[in-house]
């Protein structure tokens, strides 16, 4: 701490650092309570979640034994009698622990078709004696079973039964392992189609707010104090309302017998009425209307800042509105545009509720399938690891955001 | 008729009238989904659409029957019930500790700010379908998930940025000698903050727990996957009832939250004049 005083004599210098530290500790002290709390209520969650996506151990736990057996297997053909032995003592173990389930649902994913396999070997070895199982073990399984004679099924007990995985990941981008151990392309492609169609409604979503909300906030920057405050207010209202409440009055309006459909069919633009929830078309229209807000807000706090009179004297001298526009108001106004258009579009990559509830199948994004996986299929180790790649995703989103914008402009209400 | 300088010609003029119509059908996007559904939600039928009865101003056709049902609804009221007290408690939490943390990350002396600052702001960024798996994942192993409290972590968790950005607005209007001064004349650093700072940054610190409050209020994600039903809220019955059973009662629902919302808004903005009066960056 001599540099920071280093004229003093040695006693003053102690005294000096020493006050330094107190203030330090002093000061780390009135954060520690919420960076503990930060730390356990949020972080460790984010950090279990991304552990868990390389990280499965659920066979490794069930059928040990089995798999220390089958270490030293080839992979070529059946494996020895000691493992088929030992596979069918765990089998009949887990039958009655009622946890094959959970086997039949782990190996299925890498083998898919063996869950009934597991449940009903399961099953006729549930009642199979103790010692018939040591003596006659390999046999009783192909019995109940001749998938047990294919080496393709040992290798997805194997490959299941690793407890540190990449696989999730390479499910997540629509990949596997071959038999070969080659990583190759899966037959269904579902994921990077959902990726991209994800960063296409966002980016859709963006233009649209750009297009609505840059207009918007230019009139009510250049109208007077009062206007401005009143139309404000017709902003925040929106803004401040209960998602779901917006939600809901999109559904009020669009429904087949909705306000919207009986105002067509009465003015008679239509006969019948037109199916406009629950596809990809109300999902865009019912974000666009929340998002908004977000791309008003920012672009009207920079506008707001922006000398009128430069625009004026360009046009005094003859420039046309839209060239002056174009080359001094537009390059003035663009932070505010830039804030606006990555926060609309980091909120959009990552939104659940709104296309849960109007996009239907068509109108489903990222998220949704994450929270699938997480509710109805269990597989949330491919949960977590979809997750992983959507947090990385808005994480080098928000570095640029931070990079070309500045965090500091973000401002509430 | 509104005066405009010589050099503007026809088409200027027509540009800028063109320009408020713009302005104006934009606004009327955003208002025109909560100003359509309000009237809806005394609908006399269980429909989503005006009747005949409705749009010529019938008084029958009118009635309060879905707000009753709100009442007389056991699910509704315990929804209620639970959406402000987890609402409550969550934004207690928050603006306790984040006031706190506010205060001492507005020092000069505090080490890596920039670096905790990030952190505690973090639960801003990420999605909420990410934070809803990750704190399911973690809560399940403390027996967290489908009580009281996880939900209250979970939800002052997400109101802690607010609180930090708000009070650390407030701070940056707030003149520190003011806190040395305390400490010079003998009290104690906690003295000091609960008697000179908290009445001087008190407008930033109640609209961060306003924001909280309604952050958690609003919140239907992570109540999705870490609530019990026992712990549903307002927007998880909401959710419920549009991918279930649609009828008014949402939508009466949803015209009380807007009254409710309006209420917060003209809260915020008189704290923020009142914030702005006595010299803070609101």
């Amino acid at each position: 701490m001599t540099d920071i005083a280093p004229g003093l004599i040695p006693a003053d210098a102690r005294n000096a650092a020493r006050e330094v530290r107190k203030r330090k500790l002093q000061a780390f002290l009135f954060v520690t309570p919420l960076l503990v709390f930060v730390i356990f209520a949020f972080v460790a969650p984010i950090t279990t979640m991304l552990y868990r996506s390389i990280h499965n151990p659920t066979v490794a736990n069930l059928i040990p034994d089995t798999l220390v057996a089958l270490g030293d297997w080839s992979g070529e053909e059946i494996p020895d009698d000691t493992v088929l032995i030992q596979f069918a003592a765990d089998m009949k173990r887990m039958a009655n622990d009622r946890t094959s389930g959970q086997l039949a649902d782990e190996i299925n994913r890498a083998l898919p078709g063996m869950s009934s396999v597991v449940k009903s070997t399961a099953r006729s070895l549930r009642r199979v004696d103790d010692t018939e199982i040591a003596t006659n073990g390999a046999a009783l399984l192909i019995e109940a079973n001749d998938r047990w004679a294919d080496p393709a099924t040992w290798s997805a007990v194997k490959a299941a039964g690793q407890a540190y995985s990449t696989s999730y990941y390479l499910t997540s981008v629509d990949l596997e392992r071959g038999p070969d151990g080659n990583i190759v392309q899966r037959d269904t492609q579902i994921y990077v189609k959902l990726y991209t169609k994800t960063l296409r409604m966002a980016l859709i979503i963006t233009v649209l707010t750009i297009l609505l909300g840059y207009p918007l906030a230019f009139y009510m920057a250049h109208a007077s104090d009062s206007m401005a405050n009143f139309l404000m207010v017709f902003v925040l209202l929106p803004f401040w309302t209960s998602l779901l409440v917006r939600t809901t009055a999109w559904i009020a309006l669009l429904q087949t017998n909705g306000v919207v459909n009986s105002t067509l069919l009465a003015i008679g633009i239509t006969d019948q009425p037109l199916e406009l929830l629950y596809t990809q078309f109300s999902t865009i229209l019912a974000m666009t209307h929340i998002l908004l807000p977000f791309m008003v807000l920012p672009l009207y706090a920079v506008m707001r800042g922006i000398d009128q009179s430069y625009m004026r004297a360009a046009m005094s001298m003859g420039s046309k509105p839209l060239g002056a526009w174009y080359k001094i108001y537009l390059p003035m106004s663009l932070p505010g545009l830039s804030a606006g258009a990555l926060l609309v579009f980091i909120i959009s990559v990552g939104y659940y509720i709104t296309p849960a509830l109007v996009g239907g199948t068509d109108g489903q994004m990222i998220s949704n399938i994450i929270a699938f996986h997480m509710q109805q299929s269990n597989n949330w180790e491919l949960a977590a690891a979809l997750g992983s790649l959507l947090l990385v995703l808005i994480l080098v989103l928000y570095w640029l955001f931070d990079r070309f914008v500045g965090t500091d402009n973000i401002k509430l209400g | 008729m509104k005066q405009f300088p010589e050099y503007f010609t026809l088409w200027h003029i027509a540009g800028h009238y063109a320009l408020r119509v713009f302005a104006f059908l934009v606004l009327f996007f955003l208002m025109m989904p909560i100003l359509v559904m309000m009237p809806l939600s005394f609908n006399a039928e269980p429909f989503f659409t005006f009747t005949e009865g409705m749009l010529s101003l019938d008084p029958d056709a009118y009635s309060l029957r879905w707000y009753q049902e709100i009442v007389d609804d056991q699910k509704w009221r315990l929804a209620i019930w639970n959406s402000f007290v987890v609402g409550i408690a969550a934004a207690f939490i928050a603006t306790t500790l984040g006031t706190l943390a506010a205060v001492g990350l507005a020092s000069p002396w505090m080490p890596y700010k920039r670096l905790i600052t990030a952190l505690l702001l973090s639960p801003m960024i990420v999605p909420l379908i990410i934070i809803a798996a990750g704190m399911f994942f973690f809560y399940t192993q403390f027996n967290l998930v489908g009580t009281y409290t996880g939900l209250i972590i979970a939800h002052a968790a997400l109101g802690v940025p607010f609180v930090i950005i708000t009070v650390t607005a407030t701070l940056s209007g707030f003149d520190r000698t003011l806190f040395v001064a305390g400490l010079s004349l003998g009290a104690s650093p906690v003295k000091v903050f609960w008697d000179v700072v908290i009445p001087l940054i008190r407008p930033g610190v109640i609209s961060g727990g306003l924001f909280a409050f309604v952050t958690s209020f609003d919140e239907v994600v992570l109540v999705l996957f870490l609530a019990g039903p026992e712990q549903r809220t307002i927007p998880r019955q909401m959710f419920s009832g549009l991918r279930e059973q649609i009828n008014p009662t949402i939508l009466a629902v949803a015209t009380l939250l807007v009254v409710l919302s309006a209420a917060l808004l003209f809260t915020l903005e008189f704290l923020r004049r009142r914030s702005v009066r006595m010299g803070g960056a609101g």
